[in-house]
This record gives structure tokens, sequence and C-alpha cells, in this order.
């Protein structure tokens, strides 16, 4: 167990130190750092002088471990486009962000286990069917016309929800937060149905997909036997023993939502990350595209890492198979 | 799915023929995938839409009344008119004009075109690296295998879309901002096809696994083929099922991932639409009541990917033999 934890440990800190390297590159390779710093008109002996002061002449590997050691200490350099921090500008935008994907899966989670427990208890219902339909629909769909589809019905016919933006937020410490106001929490809706749609149906596929295969098993048959109501049967039985493989896929999948949470925000301009790096993208400004990049992997790694070790703690059965020496 | 099996009659004394068109043509029909085809009217529907929408895209230009990408044969005084159908319809303009006086459908015809280039030439550039990495890996195997499958392992911890943007902002550093047109496409197509090469390299990989300790792998090198020719002539044809199947869901999320970066505003320019580009554009008239602007174009891309997913997923059902 130790040693397991202890390999996916290394393992991790490679995949940040690649993506470090390639992180560092961008930044250092991708445009000249200078160029973006100094006007047209600025003589070559200032420009070599900013060179030096940058420490752009120093050995390459020197330049890396400089980099590495200001990104431990969340410090990514200054944005070409906003000339700000970027720490200060990515610190700004997360909770936005943070607060988008944890609704977002919750809500995912919420209906995509109702509605799976459902299609799979009655598969024939006329209802079942209509489910299988969306989660075929939600798959196909890109998140950005599932999100205009919305803004046009709730926004522009309806006019019930704003289609931009936060609402009002509250301060709390640096943390920003839109959950405490009727305007954040009416902002927020529309975007977290967007981006937990495509979760929404995976879960509801997976759930449907697991609860049939426990169904069939032994023990169920053994539960009915015993003549427990069908009710504990299905909800303290075969749910519960979906819920693993459901919970490990909503973790591992929790990093992909703050990805494409690019789309949803640049939808409905929601000032969280993902529209900072598309902005960025846009603007060619490498600084953000490199920060972003190494932010999203340090959250991308540290939950693959949670989920992976959790597995072995919660499934015995995981456990004696990575003991066994290969 | 049990009766919709068909065996195969085999007529051992016919002559070998394999590579005569006509003969190939009767074993299609008779085999049991065009036969489960032949079942499923859902599937026969996405695929009449499919080639449709190929038929629509190669033919834009006898089809479209303007060509949308020409500067000189838009009209301003055309600008923003109703579809056909409405009280403000104007006659050639059947599904309406966008802001510049672009014809809608003209539009979408060249979008589509656009937008179906860049998946199919990005679905052969991220299949053919990936197979050919997943052939490498499999059958040279040792300290090779190990890096490129370690690379795979990274990459598929973070989603396409992200890898996507990341390619085309770092091409656009190097090369300045100024791409144009025909550049971008190409970056478009280089960017998502390194975004999705792992899924091939790993199917390719794991078939060449099993196939290299075969028999006719081992004559094939006593009589001394090259490894190459082995590989491309001899195992690859064994793994071909799954490279299909990944390669039909890989179009439409090669489409949809092109869509998105050129609604995000890191895809083709407004001067040579996509689908995402005219969605990105008609989105900013959706509160001015032109719905027309952004709906088509939407319409069409969503039920073109849609089309496609069910044909990769009956495609997925059809070739598996453990459904049968």
């Amino acid at each position: 167990m130790l040693a397991f934890t202890l390999r996916r440990a290394i393992q991790a800190i490679g995949v940040m130190i690649a993506v470090g390297i390639i992180s560092f590159s961008m930044f250092r390779f991708a445009g000249d750092p200078v160029n973006q710093i100094v006007s047209l008109d600025t003589p070559a002996a200032e420009r070599a002088q900013i060179r030096q002061s940058l420490g752009l002449d120093d050995p390459v590997p020197l330049q890396f471990a400089r980099y590495f050691g200001d990104a431990m200490q969340f410090k990514f350099g200054v944005s070409y486009q906003f000339r700000q921090p970027v720490s200060s500008l990515l610190k700004e935008r997360m909770p936005a962000t943070l607060e988008l994907a944890i609704c977002a899966t919750i809500l995912a989670m919420v209906f995509g286990i109702l509605m799976g427990v459902y299609s799979a208890l009655k598969r024939d219902t006329w209802l079942a069917k209509i489910f299988q339909a969306v989660s075929l629909i939600g798959i196909s769909l890109p998140t950005f016309l599932i999100g205009i589809l919305l803004i046009y019905l709730f926004s522009v016919v309806l006019g019930w929800l704003p289609s931009f933006g936060r609402g009002e937020v509250v301060r709390i410490g640096w943390w920003t937060t839109g959950l405490l106001t009727i305007s954040g929490l009416k902002a927020l809706i529309m975007p977290s149905i967007t981006l937990g749609l495509f979760q929404m149906t995976l879960i509801m596929r997976l759930v449907r997909a697991e609860m049939l295969e426990v169904l069939r098993t032994d023990y169920i048959r053994f539960a009915r036997a015993r003549g427990l109501t069908t009710r504990a049967i299905h909800f303290g039985h075969a749910l519960k023993n979906t819920l693993v493989p459901v919970i490990t896929v909503a973790g591992l999948q929790f990093g992909s939502v703050i990805a494409f949470a690019i789309i949803t925000e640049t939808v409905f301009q929601w000032p969280g990350m993902g529209l900072l790096f598309v902005q960025a993208v846009q603007n060619v400004d490498i600084p953000i595209m490199a920060a972003y990049l190494l932010m999203v992997s340090l959250i991308f790694v540290t939950i693959n890492l949670v989920v992976d070790i959790l597995y072995t703690v919660v499934d015995p059965r995981l456990r004696s198979t990575l003991n066994r020496p290969a | 799915m049990s009766e919709a099996v068909v065996q195969y009659k085999a007529d051992p004394s016919a002559p070998r023929t394999r590579f005569l068109p006509g003969r190939w043509f009767g074993r299609a029909i008779e085999s049991d995938v065009f036969y489960s085809f032949r079942r499923s009217k859902l599937t026969m529907v996405a695929a009449a839409v499919t080639v449709l929408f190929f038929l629509l895209a190669i033919s834009a230009s006898i089809l479209a009344v303007q060509n949308p990408f020409d500067p000189a044969q838009l009209q301003l005084m055309n600008s923003r008119i109703a579809p056909i159908w409405t009280a403000d319809g104007q006659s050639p303009f059947l599904l309406g004009t966008d802001e510049q006086g672009r014809d809608v459908f003209s539009a979408i015809l060249y979008g589509l075109r656009i937008s179906l280039t860049v998946g199919v030439l990005g679905v052969l550039f991220s299949g053919t690296l990936g197979i050919v990495l997943g052939l490498i890996a499999g059958y040279v195997g040792g300290a090779v295998d190990g890096l490129i499958m370690r690379i795979a392992d990274v990459q598929l911890t973070f989603p396409a879309i992200l890898i996507a943007l990341l390619i085309n902002g770092v091409v656009k550093s190097v090369f300045g901002n100024r791409l144009d047109a025909m550049s971008t496409l190409v970056v478009l197509v280089f960017a998502i096809g390194l975004s999705f090469w792992v899924q091939y390299a790993r199917t390719v990989r794991g078939s060449v696994m099993v196939e290299k300790s075969r028999d006719y792998v081992a004559a094939a090198q006593l009589i001394g083929l090259p490894a190459p020719v082995i590989m491309l002539r001899h195992v690859l044809p064994n793994a071909m099922g799954p490279i299909l199947v990944i390669a039909t869901i890989n179009l439409a999320l090669a489409i949809i991932t092109e869509a998105t970066l050129s609604f995000l505003g890191a895809g083709m320019p407004d001067t040579m639409p996509s689908l995402g580009t005219l969605i990105r554009i008609g989105n900013n008239y959706l509160f001015a009541g032109e719905w027309w602007i952004v709906a088509f174009p939407g319409f069409a891309l969503a039920a073109l990917i849609l089309a496609i997913n069910l044909l990769g997923d009956w495609l997925r059902d059809a070739l598996n033999p453990k459904l049968r």
C-alpha cells in the first residue's frame, strides 16, 4: 500500500516536471519576452540591459530552475496584456471558476444519479427512453450551442435569467462568492447547467449500466429471497454498490470540468480563469497561458493521485492485486 | 442481435481474386456489417444525413447564391434580411443574411466545407500519427514502447480541447498573430491531430501485442520480410475494425473541437468562416432578435455531429463480435 502510494506520487511529480518543462519552453522560446516589454524605438543597449536583468542570458537549465522555483511560490511573471502579475490575476479569477465547477458537478451528480437509477429500474417506460435520447443529444451537442440555446430561451425570449457575468458578489477575505446574493445565484443557474450537462449524461449512462449489472448479481437475488422490500434492495444494496465507480468518475472528471469551463465561461462572459485563458490565447499572452497550464495540471494530477489512492482504500480487491509482484 | 448472423458463403473453388472491385463489392453486400446496417432504420437515416452533408459541402459553389469568402460579392444593403418565409424575407436569401449582407445558406455551405475539411484532415493526421506510433510501440517494445505510452498516458489526463488551444496559442506566438486563413486551417488540423492520436496508438499497440505472437508473423519474419512490411501489410489489417470505429467517433469530435476553437475566437477568421465562426458571429445578434444568423449554422452543426455519432455507435456494435 505504502509502496503503491509512493510510486504513484513519484509518477505525479514526474508528470508535473514534464508539464513544467513544456510550460517553461512556451514562456521562454515562444516569442521573445523582451520584445513584449520594450517599445519599437528602444535602443539595442537598453534591450540588452533588460535582457540581462530578466536573466535571459543565463544558461537555460539555470533559467528553468529559476522558473520552476518561482512557480513553486506561485510567481508566474507579468501578463503582456494586463501589465499585472499573472498570479494575482489568477487568484482573482479562481473563485469564480471553482464555484461554477463545483455547482456543475453537484448538479450533474444529483440529476445524473436520479435519472440513471430511474432508467435502470423502469427500463421500458417512455420517460426512460426520453432520458436515453436526451443523453445522446447531451453528448452530441457542443457545449457552446447548449449555452446559446439556454440564453436564447431564458434571457432573450423569457427574460428570466441574466445572460452574462456573475451578478453581485460578496467578498470573504480574498475569496469572492456569488452564492450569497440573489443576482449571483440567478447568474449561476445557466452556466452550471451548460457545464454540468455533459457530466450528467456521462454519470447517467454509467449509473444505468452499473445498476443493470448489479441487479443481476447473486446477492441481489438472495436479498429478494430473504424477503427484503424492493426499495431496500434497490437503494440499500444495489445503488450503494453502484456509487463507488460513479464517485471515482465524477472525481476524475472534475479536472475536465475545470478545462471545459473555458467554453462555458466564454459563452456567459463568466469572469473566471477559463475566460482569462481564452483571452490570453487570442492575444498571445504567453505568461498567462504557461501559468494556466501549470495550475490546471496541478489540479489534474492531484485529483488523479487522490482518486487512485482513495480507490485502493475503498476497494480492498484492488489492493491485493496491486501488492502482488508483477 | 443473434438473428443478425448471416454466414458469408465462401466458394472454395472460386479463384483468388481479392482485389477485383466487383468481387469486393459483392462481399461487402453479403457481409454481416451490411446486413446489420439494413436492419437499423436510424443508422440508415444517419448515413443519409452524413452523405447529404458531404454532398452539400462538395457542391457548395454550385448551390450557393454567392461566394461568402469574397467580400466583393457582399452588399451591405442586403444585411440582416430575415429568412424567406417570414414577412421581411427576400428572394435569393433562403435563410436570411447576416450583418455584412452574407447569405446565411451560402455561408453554411462554405462553412460546412471548412468544418468537414478540418475534421477529415484532422482525423487522417491523428490516425496516421497514432497508428505509426502504436505500431512502433507494440512491435519494437522495450524503452521505445515505454516512452511512447508514458507520453500517451500524460496526454490522456488532459482534455483535447485544452491541448488544441495551447498548440494553437503557441503556433500563433511563434508565427505572429497575423496568419492568413489557409495557414490557420493547417494549424487547426495540426492542433486537432496532435490532440487525438492517443486512442489510436493505444488500440493499435494492443492489437500488435496480440498479433505479434501469432504464427503468421513468425512465418513472415522467417521468409525475411522487413519489419515495416510485416507491420503494415500483415499486422495492421487485423486491427482495422477498432481503428475505423475510433476514426468515425473522432470525426465528430474533431468537428466539435474545430467549431469550439472557432467559436472561442482561436480558429477560423471571420473572412473565411467555418460553422463555429458563423455561430460566434451570429451569437452577437441574438439579443437584437436576429435569431437566424446563429440558429441555422447551429442546427447544421448539431445535425452533422449527431448523424456521425449515430453512425459511430452503430459501427462499434456491428464490428463487435461479442454483441452478435
